[in-house]
């Protein structure tokens, strides 16, 4: 494996940030999607009675903080989509790859730059959930909320590693597809394991413990770790570059 | 650390680009076949070719976009492989057809991109050179995306130069422009040339290629010759003059076939006649002493000139008869 210029990872990088910020639909896209993520929480604990015992609550308030987990999980899926097939359709990506930048590189970089509004959209909306949840919610509610500590701090720790996995998996779907409309489609399937995980857990089939969270944590870090390498060799300059899969003789 | 900006001929020795019996097919389908060809450094090198032809193909190829299916080359110095993909992308630019340009960016926003990609050192310099350069330094601070398609046509070229290259590869650098705009881009190839940037220029625009390649090949699907635009003429057509009288003669061949230095001769038209000849300037005077003498009135006495067009023409029209059942 060829090794990683920083460099060259932080033009890519910069350059994606630069972009993000002046494509207003994409930054609309990336607001509008979390909020309706917000809504089964919201309404679960700002309307929701706060009937039953002490660990009754407990157990309900997890679903709703788990499902926050989505956010994450859907606001890459756009951005990650674009990033091949869309460098192609708008005719950069052949300029681009006629530089010294490896494939490495660019995928490294381009997932980054994903990571970066995800990362800063999800923790802010934690941030002002919980914010909302202390100064709004019922007193019972909002204990409940924050005795889930471990639920808590998996929302934080999870986040990265569930953006990570959409992110590769919206990137290998944009170096195989043929335009970006199909590949954004594809791409939000990347959210179908972690919506399973979460349901799992509502219905107690997976008990959300600490030794369950650092076990998902591992699976979820070596899965993506994997699968950027895959994308990577999923990158065919010559099929993204004419159209026909690269032949040897 | 890369070089200072100097867009200036460097003192290389050797051949730029050695390409030899290089071979690329998708499928059953031949992109080109066998190309062997030299480039030297400081040398405009001009690849004609009907559409079609794989000229586009050969760039990628050399530019390490794609792979050969077989033959070798060498590319500013270095041996085309895989493993020499980046240190070949490196030493050299691609101007694509399509300049490719991130239409929401700057002009400047743009060349740091690339500048960073290139891992240059004091980026703004080169920038600043690269602008000028292709006239555009006005411009540094507009979106890409309000560029008329000349002037993205120059931001690509100003790309291509940010990284001092050994080679530059321009595909259809003039393709899709106005007469005006086409112009100014080969006016900038000519401003280059004279600083002794290596050029491999890709073009069907025959008259644009004999004004600024020294040398030029002629592909279609397999190479139909190299050289300079002189020589090729010099191969494939006899010298001749042209000689155009008031009325036509009576007796042609008995005027023209005993004169010195006259091989041959046909006619055109009436009082139009193409005589072959070995040395113009010997059998011109000739010919006029032989007219004049006869009291032919004569209009008019000419070497007979061929452009790169005859010369592209010709190799391709006889590519197109042998490939005929």
């Amino acid at each position: 494996m060829t090794s990683l210029d920083a460099t060259r990872v932080r033009a890519v990088v910069r350059k994606e940030l630069m972009e993000f910020r002046r494509k207003r639909t994409i930054v609309v896209t990336m607001a509008a999607l979390p909020i309706l993520f917000l809504v089964e929480p919201i309404v679960s604990i700002f309307v929701a009675a706060p009937l039953g015992s002490r660990s009754y609550l407990d157990h309900f308030v997890i679903l709703p903080l788990l499902y926050m987990l989505l956010i994450p999980v859907i606001t890459p899926s756009t951005l990650a989509a674009f990033t091949v097939v869309g460098e192609r359709e708008q005719g950069t990506l052949e300029p681009l790859l006629t530089t010294p930048l490896t494939t490495q590189e660019l995928i490294l970089g381009k997932a980054a730059a994903i990571m970066v509004p995800t990362l800063v959209m999800s923790y802010s909306i934690y941030v002002l959930f919980l914010a909302a949840v202390r100064l709004f919610a019922h007193p019972a509610i909002a204990s409940a909320v924050f005795h889930n500590g471990a639920v808590l701090l998996a929302l934080f720790l999870f986040a990265p590693l569930v953006a990570g996995w959409s992110i590769v998996v919206g990137m290998a779907v944009s170096v195989r597809a043929s335009e970006v409309r199909v590949a954004q489609q594809l791409g939000t399937l990347a959210s179908l394991p972690i919506v399973g995980v979460v349901f799992l857990m509502a219905l107690n089939v997976i008990h959300p413990t600490f030794e369950v969270a650092l076990i998902f944590a591992l699976v979820i870090l070596a899965i993506d770790l994997r699968a950027l390498r895959i994308v990577s060799r999923m990158f065919d300059r010559e099929r993204l570059v004419t159209g026909t899969r690269a032949t040897r003789s | 650390m890369s070089a200072p900006p100097t867009l200036t001929r460097e003192t290389k020795t050797g051949s730029a680009l050695v390409v030899s019996n290089l071979t690329k097919r998708f499928g059953d389908r031949t992109a080109f076949s066998e190309i062997s060809f030299e480039v030297g450094y400081g040398e405009v090198f001009g690849f004609l070719g009907p559409n079609g032809a794989g000229k586009t193909t050969t760039v990628r190829t050399l530019g390490t976009l794609i792979a050969p299916t077989s033959g070798s080359a060498t590319v500013a110095g270095i041996p085309l492989s895989p493993e020499n993909g980046v240190e070949i992308r490196q030493r050299i630019a691609i101007m694509p057809e399509s300049p490719g340009l991130y239409l929401r960016l700057t002009v400047t926003e743009n060349l740091e991109f690339f500048a960073g990609l290139y891992g240059l050192h004091q980026p703004a310099a080169r920038i600043k050179e690269a602008l000028a350069a292709v006239n555009l330094s006005d411009r540094a601070s507009d979106l890409c995306g309000g560029l008329s398609k000349g002037l993205r046509q120059r931001m690509g070229l100003a790309r291509t130069l940010l990284s001092d290259p050994a080679i530059m590869f321009l595909d259809e650098p003039t393709s899709g422009l106005d007469p005006v705009a086409a112009l100014e881009v080969c006016n900038l190839i000519i401003g280059l040339r004279q600083k002794g940037v290596t050029i491999f220029l890709t073009t069907h625009r025959l008259d644009e290629a004999e004004k600024l390649c020294d040398r030029v090949a002629i592909m279609n699907q397999s190479l139909r010759t190299v050289g300079r635009p002189d020589e090729l003429r010099e191969q494939l057509f006899h010298k001749a003059l042209i000689v155009k009288t008031l009325a036509p003669l009576r007796d042609p061949d008995q005027l023209f076939s005993p004169l010195p230095g006259v091989e041959s001769w046909r006619s055109e038209e009436p009082g139009s006649y193409v005589l072959s000849v070995s040395d113009p300037k010997v059998a011109a005077p000739e010919v006029t002493r032989g007219l004049v003498g006869a009291g032919v009135d004569v209009l008019s006495i000419a070497e007979a000139q061929h452009s790169l067009e005859d010369v592209y023409l010709e190799l391709i029209d006889n590519n197109a008869k042998a490939s005929q059942p």
